[in-house]
């Protein structure tokens, strides 16, 4: 039979393993199973009605939809940055790829009120959206665009090493056989780097649908129309429905736990 | 790479109008994404002039913000160091089964919405909580005081040491440490002299990332606080209290604070890229 653990001349490795496996469960695993504990507690019947109620589920399309469509936008605007980023030159280009990443260190509630200044009908772009009557903030468009914020680095990030590592040679091959370059993009780029689009888009998406501080400002948050599901989490707490509070994160969880697969699915897909 | 004297192979690429599109687009979109909001961060801090911006940032209240937020990060982040070190080593150093389960716990916190982040502390520590009854028998209070702020701020910052460290030592192998080892040198030792120097830019690139985090987080800081200003409020709670207020001048003079952290963050971050490239 295999040991548990193979035999090493490096020490330390109870030591280590006991304070990783403490501290995880202190931190972690016991807080988080406080959440199944409490919503287990209500019952198939309540658990239902607390996770299927009309304004949660208004949360849910809300959430999911404007999430899919953050991902979206940024799998086409994120695979042409990160093209760009790669294959060609240009002044600034280190700022630029520098920047890419801002979303990630810009505190949410920072990003929440900038881009509900910019975009609320009197903010410098809501006011030329709103020229052709279009409203961003305060709509379900609002919640898009801060969950395309969100997202951006995602994609770019996942497809630029992919591009990077690509063999060109493959693709001047394409051309001596008569390909356009059109058709060298869908038939031998694309397929190579959509594993990795998959897998930022799917990262992307993941994160949207938890996310709340970006998007609690340029949301508005009216009840059935431009709530978010984190928000409802807050509401039930605020009334001290912790169970339905707690039913609800669990459903979100679950659906945090089926994105995580489908991810690391993606990521066995990509050639090594 | 952009300035090699190295002969260059020229390779196929799109025609010119077809470049200049592609870039374009990228450009523009970055710009309506990134640049605009970061601008106006700035230009709405200053829109009332220095005198109004160092005002809002010289109020007691928002002094206070600052001290907490520094406070959460100066706990945070060396307790998830710390950690991140020990999982790390227990990880890449050793071979043992249920590895892999073990890094998907760690992640956990990663895949977490910050709100839920938030509940579960409140569901440990609150009135009707787990823990609840116990600690208002000894007049402990953990939620909506500090403690449950820095706990919160070291659960969504758990990951960010760990998840460095663990690929870079796994490529980096046991040889150094076994040598160090058979010449006599002590576990301590060996850490010190022959792994610590191999993973120093993986952990400071891990520790700017936590910190930037540590001090940003809204989402879960949220939950637990209670909103007490001067009391449990860090810098983003801050800003969101001036702005629900319509105090937009003293809300961007704070967030200001925040983006130039953010800033601060990505320079730092390409730095140790590069170094660690290098």
């Amino acid at each position: 039979m295999k040991p548990l653990k193979q035999a090493s001349v490096i020490p330390g490795f109870g030591l280590t393993m006991g304070f990783t496996l403490v501290y995880l469960s202190l931190i972690v695993l016991i807080p988080l199973s406080l959440l199944f504990f409490k919503a287990s507690g209500l019952g198939w019947k309540s658990f239902w009605e607390a996770i299927a109620s009309p304004r949660v589920m208004a949360s849910y399309r809300l959430s999911f939809g404007s999430s899919l469509a953050g991902a979206l936008i940024n799998g086409g605007f994120g695979l042409i940055v990160a093209w760009v980023l790669v294959r060609y030159e240009f002044p600034g280009k280190g700022i630029v790829d520098t920047l890419v990443d801002l979303p990630f260190a810009l505190p949410t509630a920072v990003a929440g009120i900038a881009l509900t200044t910019v975009y609320a009908p009197n903010g410098s772009i809501g006011k030329l959206l709103g020229a052709v009557g279009i409203k961003a903030a305060f709509t379900p468009l609002g919640v898009v665009i801060a969950l395309t914020f969100i997202g951006l680095p995602f994609v770019v990030r996942t497809v630029q090493p992919v591009l990077e590592a690509l063999d060109r040679d493959v693709e001047e091959a394409a051309v001596c056989l008569g390909a356009t370059r059109w058709q060298t993009f869908t038939k031998v780029i694309l397929p190579a780097i959509f594993p990795a689009l998959l897998t930022g888009m799917t990262s992307a998406f993941a994160r949207a649908v938890g996310e709340y501080g970006s998007v609690v400002f340029i949301s508005g948050n009216i009840p059935m129309k431009t709530e978010i599901t984190p928000l409802l989490i807050i509401t039930k707490l605020e009334q001290y429905d912790y169970a339905g509070a707690a039913a609800i994160a669990v459903t979100m969880l679950m659906v945090s736990f089926v994105l995580l697969f489908g991810i690391s699915f993606f990521q066995k897909m990509e050639p090594v | 790479m952009i300035f090699s004297n190295e002969p260059q192979t020229v390779h196929i690429t799109e025609r010119r109008p077809v470049r200049i599109l592609l870039t374009a687009v990228a450009l523009g979109f970055l710009a309506l994404f990134l640049a605009v909001p970061l601008v106006t961060i700035l230009s709405n801090a200053f829109s009332k002039g220095l005198a109004a911006y160092g005002a809002a940032i010289a109020e007691p209240d928002a002094r206070a913000a600052i001290r907490l937020t520094l406070m959460a990060a100066a706990i945070a982040v060396p307790a998830n160091l710390i950690f991140g070190v020990a999982a790390s080593w227990t990880i890449a150093k050793f071979d043992f089964f249920g590895k892999t389960f073990l890094m998907t716990l760690i992640d956990l916190p990663f895949t977490v919405s910050p709100v839920i982040s938030g509940l579960i502390f409140v569901l440990l520590f609150g009135a009707q909580g787990l823990l609840g009854p116990w600690l208002a028998k000894y007049d402990i209070k953990i939620l909506f005081a500090i403690p449950g702020i820095v706990l919160a701020t070291i659960f969504v910052t758990f990951p960010y040491v760990a998840r460095e460290l663990i690929p870079l030592m796994q490529v980096q192998g046991n040889d150094q440490e076994e040598a160090a080892l058979t010449l006599g040198a002590g576990g301590w030792r060996t850490f010190r002299h022959i792994t610590l120097p191999n993973i120093k830019w993986g952990l400071l690139y891990g520790v700017i990332l936590l910190n930037a985090r540590a001090m940003g987080e809204f989402g879960a800081v949220s939950v637990v606080s209670g909103h007490i200003r001067g009391m449990t409020n860090t810098i983003p709670l801050h800003v969101e209290i001036l702005y629900n207020n319509y105090n937009f001048v003293g809300a961007f003079a704070m967030a200001s604070i925040l983006a130039l952290l953010a800033l601060v963050t990505l320079i730092a971050k390409t730095y140790v890229e590069r170094k660690s490239k290098a």
